[in-house]
């Protein structure tokens, strides 16, 4: 693909953060939700634990998968990091800066850095604003490229991201599904943006569209040199764009390791629970393939159960399960997991 | 194995302001008792409409079925009356939907909403038909059934609404059960529950599955044979392991290269289907694929291929084959998604 070549804005920001370094550090992440009762008096009366209490790192260059079934958090620790959830605990460090402690017009001009791409190519896209003021919109707000510039900014964007440049005066209604996610990809890089939470971006798309957007993030990963969170439920295709990947459930991490470590070698039973259930395209492997079936629903963050979240579905849980929180152990070299009986 | 399903030249049109939308274009396929058939295909290709038009459920207008027959254990479902139909629907032939919130009637303890076809096709009374709806439930695994049963359905969690919908379905021992991507709405874990009990319990009684997927790796766990559909025509046909070990048709070819598997070791970029599927509302000359074929030649520009049997058993819609022909472009790597 041949991209026309446009520098890099003069209104660059420096990146502290070399690649192969730590640009994002969670530590001890937990963000609850209140529930309230009462019709006049709003009173709380319980918290929704979506996520109760993370920790880790997120490296320059690369891309963190975060895999988990619907409800387990995977979608709001994207958002807590971004900011547009303030965190009830912990801290959010990027590249040296405390996002935790900034407010209004700091953590905004911030949020140059950090972009996020939506699961939804329908509904992340005002119907009522073409196709160029929805890429032009970051930069407006941002103050980047004026008249004239930014209307090529947007172009070089739209070409970007694999869409025809005179495609800025159109509207979303005209758009695919998958050319509709690529405008979504295009207003997140349209600021320049060194780190990107990608949530569930290809769930909504047809499986061959879905290939086609994959390959995109990855050109612009290597063209950018961004770094993404990959947000999804697929396994397939966590494996496929990740260079490491963490597992939640219930609001916490159960394990996190690298992308080959984790499929090949899982030591969690949610892990080896949630890569059995997945089948495999290849009927001959597939039908000879052991299952563990989970019985039993998630239970409620309203009520997570005492101990290791998982027990109430664990195949191997043991009283000791029922009773302490498992902690957060490093089990081999960048391999860790909570779980007691590993 | 008896014949129970022979779907013939199915076509299905649904006439709107901007033209006729040939969503079902003439395809014909059938299914023997006891079998699973999957049928494959993105959005829009027509399979959902095939599993609407067996059971005359298209809505009229704008849709219309305009040729073909659907012989059902030999009689044609196309020309019977409306209260011969009903009394197949929910009885003969069961479906389950892909969304189970929705399809489940909110104001309805789940308990009435499966005594209801107890009842009419059963001729089961009030207790009878209750005692059967426990024993139902707790099939498809759900704990202290006769207690849920006086639950609605927002009651349950999705995995369980839709075991509600699969006991529901199982009710009156249907000989064909339509799944319409029976789990797509739900999690990995509860996918697969779901799955094993629809399998296990179709396999005890012998009950036909047409399920409709767009998931692959569903159809290579489950399907004896898989249709693979395009543009409202059936594009290649066969047992599942011939047509994923070797695909006879371009498009399947490209189906398959472009779902990451989950037991990849390598980083391999992935194969793209260049492009969308044409509009099917202009008449298509030739065949429908050719615009993303990476085998097209000349021919395939004015010819419609037939579906052939190339291999005993495995036919594919095609000019070329990709098994052994060469490419006559390169496959598509990172360019633009086009227009």
């Amino acid at each position: 693909m041949t991209i026309q070549t446009q520098t890099q804005s003069s209104k660059a920001y420096e990146s502290t953060v070399k690649h192969g370094e730590t640009l994002v550090d969670v530590q001890g992440l937990k963000m609850y939700f209140p529930v309230t009762a009462g019709l006049f008096i709003q009173r709380k009366v319980a918290d929704v634990r979506a996520v109760d209490g993370l920790d880790f790192k997120v490296t320059k260059g690369e891309t963190l998968g975060l895999v988990g079934e619907s409800g387990c958090g995977k979608s709001t620790t994207g958002r807590a990091l971004l900011q547009l959830y303030r965190p009830t605990a912990g801290t959010v460090n990027f590249g040296g800066t405390e996002l935790t402690k900034l407010k209004g017009t700091e953590l905004r001009r911030f949020r140059r850095r950090m972009q996020m791409i939506f699961q939804d190519p329908f509904s992340s896209l005002n119907p009522r604003m073409s196709v160029g003021q929805i890429i032009g919109e970051p930069l407006a707000i941002h103050g980047l490229y004026k008249g004239a510039e930014r209307r090529e900014r947007i172009q070089y964007i739209l070409q970007a991201v694999g869409l025809n440049p005179t495609f800025a005066r159109r509207y979303p209604h005209e758009f695919s599904g998958g050319q509709r996610q690529r405008i979504g990809i295009g207003r997140a890089l349209a600021v320049e943006p060194e780190f990107i939470v990608c949530d569930e971006p290809v769930s909504a798309l047809d499986v061959s569209i879905q290939a086609q957007v994959i390959n995109l993030l990855e050109d612009l990963q290597g063209q950018f040199g961004l770094t993404y969170l990959f947000i999804a439920h697929d396994l397939a295709v966590v494996r496929h764009i990740s260079d490491r990947v963490a597992v939640m459930y219930l609001g916490r991490m159960m394990e996190l390791a690298d992308r080959n470590e984790l499929y090949e070698n899982p030591l969690h039973p949610y892990t080896k629970a949630l890569l059995s259930a997945v089948p495999i395209t290849d009927p001959e492997l597939e039908r000879k393939r052991e299952r563990i079936i989970l019985t039993g629903d998630v239970p409620s963050p309203l009520r997570p159960p005492p101990g290791c979240v998982f027990n109430t579905r664990c195949p191997i849980a043991v009283d000791e399960c029922r009773e302490r929180v498992p902690e957060w152990r490093e089990m081999a070299p960048n391999h860790f997991v909570a779980c007691h009986r590993v | 194995m008896a014949r129970l399903l022979e779907v013939n030249n199915l076509k299905t049109y649904f006439f709107t302001d901007e033209g006729v939308v040939r969503a079902v274009n003439g395809v014909s396929w059938h299914l023997d008792e006891g079998e699973t058939l999957a049928l494959v295909g993105e959005s829009g290709s027509g399979k959902s409409v095939t599993a609407m038009s067996i059971l005359r459920l298209i809505p009229n207008p704008p849709g219309r079925i305009v040729d073909g027959t659907v012989l059902f254990e030999g009689k044609d479902l196309l020309k019977m009356s409306d209260s011969e139909m009903r009394s197949i629907r929910g009885n003969r032939i069961a479906m389950v939907f892909q969304e189970p919130m929705t399809s489940l009637n909110p104001v309805l303890t789940v308990g009435a909403q499966i005594r209801e076809a107890l009842q009419l096709h059963l001729g089961l009374d009030e207790d009878g038909a209750n005692a059967r709806a426990v024993e139902l439930l707790e099939l498809v695994g759900i704990p202290e059934a006769d207690q849920r049963i006086k639950d609605y359905p927002h009651q349950f969690s999705g995995g369980m609404r839709q075991r509600v919908m699969i006991a529901m379905a199982l009710s009156c021992n249907p000989k064909l059960l339509i799944a319409d991507e029976p789990t797509t709405a739900l999690d990995v874990t509860i996918q697969a529950q779901v799955l094993e009990i629809m399998a296990r319990l179709a396999t005890e009684l012998n009950t036909a599955v047409l399920v409709i997927t767009h998931n692959l790796g569903v159809v290579a766990r489950y399907a004896d044979r898989v249709n693979v559909m395009y543009a409202g025509e059936i594009v290649e046909s066969g047992s599942a392991i011939e047509v994923f070990k070797r695909p006879r048709m371009p498009y399947t070819v490209g189906l398959m290269a472009s779902v990451p598997r989950l037991d990849a070791t390598e980083k391999v970029r992935l194969a793209t289907i260049e492009g969308q599927p044409p509009l099917l509302i202009q008449e298509i000359q030739g065949c429908p694929f050719r615009p993303r074929c990476d085998w097209a030649i000349d021919k395939c520009a004015t010819d419609h291929p037939e579906l052939e049997e190339k291999e005993p058993g495995h036919w594919a819609r095609c000019h070329r084959n990709p098994q052994t022909d060469e490419r006559t472009r390169m496959p598509a790597g990172a360019a633009a998604a086009g227009n």
